[in-house]
């Protein structure tokens, strides 16, 4: 085939000299970051599927209430939090600073209630059902190391959004950062938000306690 | 997939009535999800339906809120089937093994 037959369009945009992707290098970077990120959860994920399900006495301790009630209000926040963070988005390329930057900041406020009722699980679970990465009263010990391993590496990544979210929100409220900027930061808020789509149902929804 | 792909310049499309209506359609089927826990059904068809409904959710949020659908179809390209195939490699070497051992169990 002759380099004349080569569909010039497709040509034109992988020759050089323009932006194959239409888009800028800041949201190339992160969508390639999200990649490799999405690959550590899924990694996590499927090691947590592989010891439950080599495990012969894997426990179910999870009541609707209180312990799924309160993942499912969490799980609104998040999602809540995602739609403010596309307003954000959204105000920000409409060139509305202000407006944008008051979104980021519930965005921001969604991410710390998240943490705080989360955390709040954490500490019943540790203080009151005596829960440890390595032992349980309920069965298998790896329960503990997967549940807190796997709700712990997305709490960090929540509390590290908050604070990339609140620098950008400082960052673009100054006029140092452009439209751009906020956009890439609501791609990374919207991979937690989606992270949490696979860790609810996996870790408390196939936890419920099936005998009471 | 427009055909100006010389422009650098790409901005967010969509309406705010559409997101929303996608944020209503992701808690709708969260609620969803939360009734089949509550239904306490056998673990295997529940996770194949979790697993089902986790997958629509995480598709309306990066095709939506992420605007994947109005980006340009080569970075679509160049993520997902990338990670499609990497979770697939992970996949056959783990869990012919572990199948094995839940056969073992008495």
């Amino acid at each position: 085939m002759s380099d004349t037959e080569l569909d010039f369009s497709a040509e034109s945009s992988w020759s050089g000299g323009v932006s194959p992707y239409a888009t800028n290098s800041k949201k190339l970077g992160m969508w390639l970051f999200l990649l490799s990120d999405s690959l550590t959860f899924s990694t996590a994920i499927l090691a947590y599927a592989y010891v439950r399900l080599s495990s012969p006495n894997w426990p179910r301790p999870f009541e609707i209430s209180p312990a799924v009630l309160n993942a499912t209000v969490m799980t609104l926040v998040l999602l809540s939090s995602s739609l403010t963070m596309v307003m954000a988005v959204h105000a920000g390329h409409k060139g509305k600073r202000k407006s944008a930057v008051w979104w980021i900041i519930a965005t921001m406020t969604g991410g710390v209630l998240f943490d705080v009722l989360h955390l709040s699980e954490w500490f019943r679970l540790i203080f009151n059902e005596k829960v440890t990465p390595w032992s349980n009263p309920w069965g298998d010990p790896l329960f503990g190391g997967t549940f807190f391993g796997l709700t712990g590496l997305h709490m960090l990544h929540v509390t590290i959004g908050v604070i990339y979210l609140g620098i950008i929100a400082w960052g673009f409220g100054r006029g140092k950062f452009n439209a751009d900027h906020v956009e890439v930061s609501g791609l990374y808020w919207h991979f937690v938000d989606l992270v949490w789509m696979f860790i609810f149902p996996m870790i408390y929804l196939m936890s419920v306690n099936l005998k009471s | 997939m427009s055909a100006d792909g010389a422009t650098i310049e790409t901005h967010a499309t969509g309406t705010t009535k559409l997101f929303m209506w996608v944020w209503v359609w992701l808690l709708v089927l969260t609620g969803v999800e939360v009734l089949l826990a509550y239904l306490k059904l056998d673990p295997q068809l529940m996770l194949i339906l979790l697993v089902g409904l986790s997958l629509i959710k995480s598709a309306l949020i990066v095709a939506y809120f992420m605007h994947m659908r109005f980006e340009k179809l080569g970075l679509f390209l160049t993520i997902v089937p990338a990670l499609v195939f990497c979770l697939c490699m992970i996949l056959i070497f783990v869990f012919p093994d572990s199948l094995r051992i839940v056969r073992m169990h008495p």
